[in-house]
C-alpha cells in the first residue's frame, strides 16, 4: 500500500524546476532560431551535411582521408556563416542540456515526494513525455549533425510543458488503487519514449513538407529530413508496439481482459495502424516521399489525440489520468 | 511490412491488368482479383480503412463496454440511436462491416506473405551469387595489396557469420537473412494473433457478479449477475470453485486536496478450488487477482450494502439483511438503493434509502464529506402500496417503480437520518424499520480466456520479427584476389541502409586486410579514389551510400 504522506518540500521544488525548465528551453529555443536565421543556408542540390556525415564515418574506418570531407563540405556553402551564429547554436546546446537536467531533476523530485513512479497523472505523463522528446534530440545530436531540429524541439517541449503547468497541474499525491502496480513503470515509459521518439519525427515531417527544394534554405535536404523522420519511426514503432502489449498485458491483470476497446486502446490501436501504414507507404512505389510523410503526420496527430485528447474527450477505464476540471 | 522490391514490381504489373480486365473470363477475374486483393495499394487502404472503422468504437458507447451508457443513449435520443443501431455503431467491433475490413485486410497479408515465405525459403537455400567483374563499380569498394589468400578472405568472412561461396578467385558472401525471416515472422504472427483472440472469444467466458460480504459465490452460470459466455461454452465447462466473501477494506486519503481519494482496495476471500477441496485464504486486490487453474477472478469495484430489518403492520420480519447502494458520487459515496418488501401485510412496503458513510449537517440538511464509513446514517423514504412485482415486467432490483405507491407519512426531501441501531416507526401502522448495520460489496469479474496465452506468445513473435524486420539489413560483400592485389566490394541490398553499411563495410576492410602483412597504407589510394570517381560518372548512386570522396 502506498503511503497517503507526501513530501511538500520536494513537491513545490519539482514545480519549481518545471518551470525553470520552460525558460530554458524557450532561451534555447531562441539561441537554435539565431544560428538558423543567420547561419549559412543550404542548397538542396548539394547536401552537404548528409554528405560529410557519411564520409567522416567512412573516414574513420578506411582509406578515406577526413580533410577531404571538411574542404567538401564549405566548399558547398555559398555564404560563410556569421562566427556568432555558430556559437549561438553551441549555446543553445548547452542551454537545452541544462534544461534537461532541470526537467529530469523535476521528474525526480516529484517521484521522490510522492514515493511512486512519477507519472500517474496527466500532468506527470506530459512532463515526462517533454523530457523523453528532448532527450531523443540530444542523443541524436551526439550521433548526427541535427541541430537545426532543436528549435523546433524545444519550442515544442516548451508548450508542452508550459500547457501542462497551465491546464493539467495537480498536487502530487499517490495515484489510484488500479495505477497502483510496477506495470506502470514498463507500460508508461515505453509509451512515453515512443512519444518522444513520435514527436522527433513529426517535427521532421512537418520540416520536409515546408522544405521547399531547389531553394536555398537553412534547412537541410529533403532526403535527410525523410531520413530521420524514417529512423525516429523505425526505432519508436516496435517500442510503441512493446507499448501497447505491456498496456494488454497490465489490463489483463487490472482489468480481467487483455483488450476490451476502451478509448484508449482503440487509440493506440488507431495509431498503431497509422504508422504501420507510413512504414508500408514508405515502401512502395508512388507513395514514398511527400505522400508518405502526410501519413506519419497523420499518424502523428492520432498518437497526440490518444494521449491528450481521449483522457479530456471521452470516458474509459483510462480516465483516471485525473485531468483538473 | 516491406513488400518492397518484388512487390513493387507485382503492383506494377497489377496496373497493367487493371487497365483492361475485360474479357479475361472467370479465371482471368479471379486472377485479377486476388492480385488486385494482395497488392500493397489494397493493404494500405485497408489498413486505413481498419483505423478509420475503430474510430466510431471510441465516440459511441459499446454494449460490450458500458450496455448502461448505450441504453442511456436509446433514452435520450431514440430516433439517431435507432440509427445508429442500424449501423453497428453500438457494436463496432463485432460488426459485419468491421469484421469484412479486417477479414480482407487479413486475407489480402496472408495472399502476400505465404507466396513470399516460399520465396525466401528458396533464397535460404541459394548460394550468394558469384562475384561480378568489376567490384569498384559497387557503392563501397576498396582495392589493396597483400598475400590474402581466397580461402582465408572466405574464412575471415566466415567468421563474420557471412554465408560464403568462393570461386576460383573470388568470395561472395550474404549476410541479413534474418531481416526478411523477421518481416515473414512479424505477419505471420499478426495472423496467429488473430486466431488466438478469435479462440479466445470461441472458448472463454466472462461473468459479473456483486457479493456482500460475508456472503458466498459459486461459480456456475445461475450465481453470475450477467454472464456473457464464447459459442463454445457450456454450463458444465465452467471451473468448479467456490468462495466466501470474508472481509473488505477500502482506504482513502484522509486529509489535504486530495481527500477521498481512494489508495488501496483489498478483500479477503475464503477460496475453495474445487467442491472437495480445503478451503484457503487469498487477498484479492485491483491488480491481483484470484487465480484458480486459470480461471481469473478480479476486484472491479465495491460499494456500501447497510443492513435492515423491515418489520410490518402485523408484526411479522418482511424484511431482514443488506441492501446494496449504488455510489452517485465517488468523492463522498452518498449512494442511494431500494428496499422491496413484497410480503408485507397489510399492503405491500417499498423504501428509497439514501446512505450517507460520513454524515455532517449542513443548514438543515445532511451530507456525506468523506467515502469511508466514519459517520454512516441513512435517510429513509418510506412507500407502501403495489410494488408491481406481479406485472411480470422485469424489474431493476436498484430501482423503485413509485406509479402505484403511497409515501408513507409527511414527505421531507431530507428526512433526519437514522444511526445504527435507530428504528424508524412508519406512519399510518404500516410497520417499522431498523438501521442494523453496515457491510460492504464488491463486485467481481471472473474471466475464463483460453486464448490469452497464445495471444501472448504471437505479440511478443511479432516484436522480435518487427524489431529483425526494421534494424536488420541485407548486405554483400564480395572479394577479389589477382595475385596480390585485393578488390573488395559490397552493397547493401536495404534501400536507406547506406550510412550504417559504409562503416560495417570499413570494419570488413580492416578485417580482411589483417590477414595481410602491413602495408604502406596511402599506397591503394589515389588509384582507388580516381575509379571511384570514374565510376560515379557512369553509374548514379545515391550520394548517401557511396563511399567517400567526389
Amino acid at each position: 500500500m502506498p503511503p497517503a504522506q507526501v513530501n511538500e518540500g520536494l513537491a513545490t521544488l519539482s514545480d519549481q524546476l518545471i518551470l525553470v525548465t520552460v525558460l530554458l528551453y524557450l532561451a534555447a529555443m531562441i539561441a537554435y532560431a539565431l544560428e538558423l536565421a543567420f547561419g549559412r543556408a543550404r542548397t538542396a542540390v548539394a547536401p552537404a551535411k548528409s554528405r560529410r556525415l557519411v564520409a567522416v564515418g567512412a573516414g574513420a574506418g578506411s582509406s578515406a582521408p577526413a580533410e577531404s570531407a571538411e574542404e567538401d563540405a564549405s566548399s558547398a556553402t555559398p555564404v560563410p556563416p556569421a562566427g556568432w551564429a555558430l556559437k549561438a547554436g553551441a549555446a543553445a546546446v548547452v542551454v537545452s542540456w541544462l534544461g534537461w537536467a532541470t526537467n529530469l531533476g523535476g521528474i525526480l523530485t516529484r517521484g521522490i515526494a510522492v514515493d511512486r513512479w512519477p507519472w500517474g497523472n496527466m500532468y506527470e505523463f506530459v512532463v515526462a513525455l517533454c523530457f523523453a522528446s528532448v532527450t531523443v534530440f540530444l542523443v541524436l545530436l551526439t550521433r548526427q549533425p541535427i541541430r537545426f531540429l532543436g528549435a523546433f524541439v524545444t519550442v515544442a517541449a516548451a508548450l508542452g510543458l508550459g500547457f501542462a503547468v497551465l491546464f493539467l497541474h495537480v498536487q502530487a499525491g499517490p495515484v489510484m488503487p488500479a495505477l497502483n502496480s510496477y506495470w506502470i513503470a514498463i507500460h508508461v515509459t515505453a509509451a512515453v519514449i515512443a512519444g518522444g521518439l513520435f514527436l522527433v519525427s513529426g517535427v521532421s515531417a512537418v520540416l520536409y513538407l515546408v522544405r521547399n527544394d531547389g531553394r536555398l534554405s537553412v534547412l537541410p535536404s529533403k532526403e535527410q529530413l525523410d531520413r530521420i523522420a524514417h529512423r525516429a519511426i523505425v526505432i519508436g514503432f516496435p517500442i510503441w508496439t512493446f507499448a501497447v502489449i505491456a498496456g494488454a498485458l497490465w489490463a489483463d491483470r487490472a482489468w480481467g481482459r487483455y483488450w476490451g476497446w476502451d478509448p484508449k486502446e482503440v487509440w493506440s490501436f488507431i495509431t498503431w495502424i497509422a504508422y504501420a501504414a507510413y512504414l508500408h507507404a514508405r515502401a512502395t512505389a508512388g507513395w514514398r516521399g511527400k505522400a508518405a510523410m502526410i501519413v506519419s503526420l497523420v499518424a502523428f496527430g492520432c498518437l497526440l489525440f490518444n494521449l491528450v485528447g481521449v483522457n479530456i474527450f471521452f470516458s474509459g477505464l483510462h480516465s483516471y489520468a485525473d485531468v483538473p476540471k | 511490412m516491406t513488400k518492397k522490391n518484388d512487390t513493387t514490381e507485382a503492383t506494377g504489373a497489377t496496373e497493367e491488368r487493371e487497365a483492361r480486365p475485360v474479357g479475361l473470363g472467370v479465371v482471368g477475374w479471379l486472377r485479377w482479383g486476388w492480385r488486385t486483393l494482395t497488392s500493397m495499394r489494397t493493404a494500405l487502404i485497408l489498413l486505413f480503412l481498419f483505423a478509420l472503422g475503430s474510430v466510431p468504437g471510441s465516440i459511441y458507447p459499446q454494449r460490450s463496454v458500458d450496455p448502461g451508457r448505450v441504453a442511456q443513449y436509446f433514452q435520450n435520443s431514440p430516433t439517431e440511436a435507432k440509427w445508429l443501431d442500424r449501423f453497428w455503431m453500438f457494436d463496432v467491433f463485432t460488426s459485419p462491416w468491421f469484421a469484412a475490413i479486417y477479414l480482407l485486410l487479413f486475407l489480402s497479408l496472408a495472399g502476400c506473405v505465404f507466396p513470399r515465405a516460399v520465396a525466401h525459403f528458396k533464397e535460404l537455400r541459394r548460394k550468394p551469387p558469384a562475384a561480378p567483374r568489376n567490384l569498384h563499380r559497387l557503392p563501397q569498394n576498396a582495392a589493396f595489396d597483400g598475400d590474402l589468400t581466397v580461402e582465408e578472405a572466405a574464412a575471415r568472412l566466415r567468421r563474420d557469420r557471412f554465408r560464403v561461396v568462393t570461386g576460383p578467385d573470388w568470395v561472395a558472401a550474404e549476410k541479413g537473412y534474418l531481416r526478411e525471416t523477421g518481416n515473414l515472422l512479424f505477419h505471420v504472427s499478426l495472423l496467429a494473433l488473430l486466431f488466438a483472440v478469435g479462440a479466445g472469444a470461441l472458448f472463454g467466458y466472462r461473468g459479473n457478479v456483486l457479493v456482500v460480504e460475508g456472503e458466498g459465490f459459486s461459480n456456475t452460470v445461475a450465481a453470475y449477475d450477467r454472464f456473457m459466455p464464447g459459442q463454445q461454452v457450456s454450463a458444465e465447462s465452467l471451473q468448479p470453485f467456490s468462495f466466501t466473501v470474508k472481509d473488505f477494506q477500502a482506504t482513502y486519503i484522509a486529509s489535504g486536496e486530495k481527500r477521498g481519494q481512494p489508495l488501496d482496495y483489498s478483500a479477503t476471500l475464503s477460496v475453495q478450488d474445487t467442491p472437495t477441496s480445503r478451503p484457503r485464504d487469498v487477498e484479492l486486490k485491483v491488480n491481483e487477482p484470484l487465480d484458480v487453474n486459470g480461471t481469473l477472478t478480479y476486484l472491479l469495484g465495491h460499494g456500501y450494502a447497510p443492513t435492515f430489518k423491515v418489520v410490518d403492520g402485523k408484526g411479522n420480519t418482511a424484511f431482514e439483511g443488506p441492501v446494496p447502494c449504488l455510489a452517485g458520487d465517488q468523492m463522498t459515496y452518498t449512494s442511494e438503493c431500494v428496499i422491496k418488501a413484497p410480503d408485507a401485510q397489510p399492503d405491500q412496503l417499498g423504501f428509497l434509502i439514501r446512505f450517507l458513510p460520513t454524515t455532517v449537517p449542513n443548514g438543515k440538511a445532511w451530507v456525506s464529506i468523506f467515502p469511508g464509513a466514519a459517520n454512516p446514517t441513512v435517510q429513509i423514504f418510506p412507500f407502501s402500496g403495489d410494488l408491481g412485482l406481479k406485472s411480470g415486467q422485469p424489474q431493476s432490483v436498484y430501482q423503485l417503480d413509485t406509479k402505484s405507491l403511497k409515501p408513507l407519512g409527511k414527505m421531507s426531501a431530507d428526512p433526519t437520518p437514522l444511526n445504527v441501531g435507530d428504528t424508524k416507526e412508519l406512519a399510518d401502522g404500516a410497520g417499522s424499520i431498523q438501521f442494523t448495520g453496515v457491510k460492504e460489496w464488491i463486485s467481481l469479474q471472473t474471466a475464463y480466456d483460453p486464448g490469452r496465452l497464445p495471444a501472448l506468445i504471437a505479440a511478443a513473435l511479432a516484436v522480435i520479427g518487427l524489431v529483425l524486420s526494421l534494424t536488420v539489413q541485407r548486405r554483400r560483400v564480395w572479394v577479389r584476389v589477382k595475385g596480390r592485389q585485393v578488390t573488395v566490394g559490397g552493397l547493401t541490398r536495404t534501400e536507406g541502409g547506406g550510412a550504417g553499411f559504409a562503416e560495417e563495410f570499413a570494419e570488413i576492410l580492416t578485417k580482411l586486410r589483417g590477414a595481410a602483412p602491413a602495408e604502406p597504407s596511402g599506397h591503394s589510394q589515389p588509384e582507388d579514389r580516381s575509379e571511384d570517381a570514374s565510376a560515379s560518372d557512369r553509374e548514379p548512386v545515391s550520394p548517401s551510400t557511396r563511399s567517400s570522396e567526389e
